[in-house]
């Protein structure tokens, strides 16, 4: 199984304040990991330095391309700061997944299209290829994000809270269509909800300050709170309900 | 009013801010397309109004106004930039500023200058007498350098505009786009002050896209449909100005105006229609 990148005693932040520190941290083929930790413990920061947006401070990220116009990686933001009055189709949005292959000077051809036609299909929302991104509800709009993210056959997907702002019908579908795309491609996913994490990832990473790689996804308080990582844990059953600390 | 068509060849004048109009028309169509999309209107019509500084303060040195327009243009711009991002001012805020500061500086030096400003008002509404040749052959290169720009990079241009942050995984450069975008809009704002004025300029920007988004949710038809609605708007435009003498900055947008109404009314329709055959199906 190949390394997909590796960082090394990296720390990184902005201006003076450190966010993370001397954090050692490798992901391989179909590995599905789980990032879980406090908002402002550096999850966003961990992410933007996987996809090179920002340097480390000190330390490297190595990565390990097979070949050398190989895609690794295929992003699902977070969907606040989307304008849903911004004039473009659903199709142009899957087919931005691929400007970083085209260049800026890239063209789109008949088989780009197609690509991103079957990709809306799997999604089962091909019908919604000339609508309006804002003219969608949350859960189809996550869907094309997921095209836009999955068009580049990436090495790696990585989700940043994909279950935000979704309804459970698509949070259900997501998670079985992860499964099927950890076959594929390795995972990293970003989230709030440990219960729904546990289930589905095969290993964990707490981020706060610093990284605690957890070889397993079963996790127990006692782990959390010796890795110092305060996170809200959410149970799933027949009434939704969250769980508090022992007071 | 038809003379005017005549007169086209029989007056320089006019046939200047014929071609003028025709080619302010891609300018505004292609820059009111991205400023509505990104909503950077507001941030528009600041520079607009604060490159009136630059026409004061040209007047009183007796330079040329347009050129005084577009420095104080671009200082705006990276004068709110700086504002916001350096002195963590607002940016609506900085922009508010910049406007009335460009504004009261230009009021002040065209009151300095010696004997009557007759130019004022056009400088304000817009006139058709004050086209020259000059300002045709600048407007052709702004429209030559920005048609081959978008069709180049039509998709990393849509793309930032759209979603940023994930245009910039992409490996777009934001801040080369984000900055040569900016002197587009800057540049067609200096060049469009002679044919509508600096208080009306922005209607002409962002009705036409307005009026074609009314019809359309695709960018690039977008493009297309206003370059057209604003062509139509300013040449109407100028037949009124000319036929009752009145500063053609107000007549293009009273025409624009119209021709919003007109659509509104026919989208109202079209919507009707659609929701009549969709019950007569169920």
């Amino acid at each position: 199984m190949g390394k997909i990148f590796e960082f090394t005693s990296v720390s990184a932040g902005y201006d003076d304040e450190i966010v993370l520190k001397d954090v050692n941290f490798t992901v391989g083929d179909n590995d599905f990991v789980g990032v879980i930790g406090p908002n402002g413990g550096g999850k966003t920061t961990l992410l933007k330095l996987i996809l090179g947006e920002i340097k480390p401070k000190r330390g490297t990220i190595e990565y390990f391309k097979r070949e050398p116009n190989e895609v690794l990686f295929g992003y699902l933001p977070q969907v606040i700061g989307i304008d849903k009055k911004f004039p473009i189709s659903v199709m142009e949005v899957v087919l931005s997944g691929l400007l970083g292959r085209k260049g800026i000077m890239g063209r789109y051809t008949g088989h780009d299209k197609r690509m991103s036609l079957n990709l809306l299909q799997r999604m089962e929302i091909q019908h919604l290829k000339d609508k309006a991104i804002g003219e969608l509800s949350g859960g189809q709009m996550q869907r094309v994000f997921l095209c836009r993210a999955l068009i580049s056959h990436p090495r790696l997907l990585i989700l940043d809270e994909p279950n935000t702002f979704v309804d459970n019908k698509f949070e259900k579908e997501l998670y079985e269509l992860l499964q099927e795309l950890n076959k594929e491609m390795a995972i990293i996913m970003v989230s709030h909800d440990l219960g729904t994490i546990t289930t589905h990832v095969k290993t964990i990473a707490c981020v706060n300050r610093q990284l605690h790689y957890h070889p397993s996804n079963l996790i127990t308080t006692d782990q959390l709170a010796a890795y110092d990582c305060p996170i809200q844990i959410i149970a799933h059953g027949p009434v939704p309900h969250t769980v508090l600390h022992k007071h | 009013m038809l003379h005017f068509f005549s007169d086209i060849f029989q007056y320089q004048f006019i046939l200047n801010a014929f071609l003028a109009a025709l080619l302010v028309s891609i300018a505004a169509g292609i820059v009111g397309s991205y400023i509505v999309a990104r909503r950077l209107v507001f941030l528009s019509g600041g520079i607009t109004h604060a490159s009136f500084g630059g026409i004061g303060i040209a007047y009183y040195l007796g330079l040329n106004p347009i050129l005084g327009a577009a420095i104080f243009a671009v200082i705006t711009a990276f004068g709110i930039e700086s504002l916001s991002s350096r002195y963590k001012v607002r940016e609506d805020s900085a922009i508010g500023i910049m406007w009335s500061v460009g504004m009261a500086i230009g009021i002040f030096f065209v009151f300095l200058t010696p004997g009557y400003a007759p130019n004022l008002m056009s400088f304000l509404f817009g006139s058709i007498l004050t086209v020259t040749k000059q300002d045709v052959y600048l407007l052709l290169g702004l429209d030559l350098a920005m048609i081959i720009f978008f069709i180049l990079f039509y998709y990393p241009i849509l793309y930032l505009a759209f979603d940023a942050n994930y245009a910039r995984t992409q490996k777009v450069p934001e801040k080369v786009f984000s900055y040569i975008l900016m002197a587009f809009v800057t540049v067609t704002i200096v060049l469009s002050i002679r044919l509508v004025g600096i208080i009306l300029l922005i209607s002409l920007l962002t009705v036409p896209p307005t009026i074609a988004n009314l019809f359309t949710k695709k960018f690039k038809y977008l493009i297309y449909s206003s370059i057209l609605i604003g062509f139509v708007g300013t040449i109407t435009g100028l037949m009124v100005s000319h036929g009752l003498n009145v500063p053609s900055g107000t007549t293009i947008i009273l025409a624009l105006i119209f021709m919003f109404l007109i659509a509104r009314l026919i989208r109202l329709i079209m919507d009707k229609i659609i929701s009549i055959k969709q019950l007569s199906k169920n």
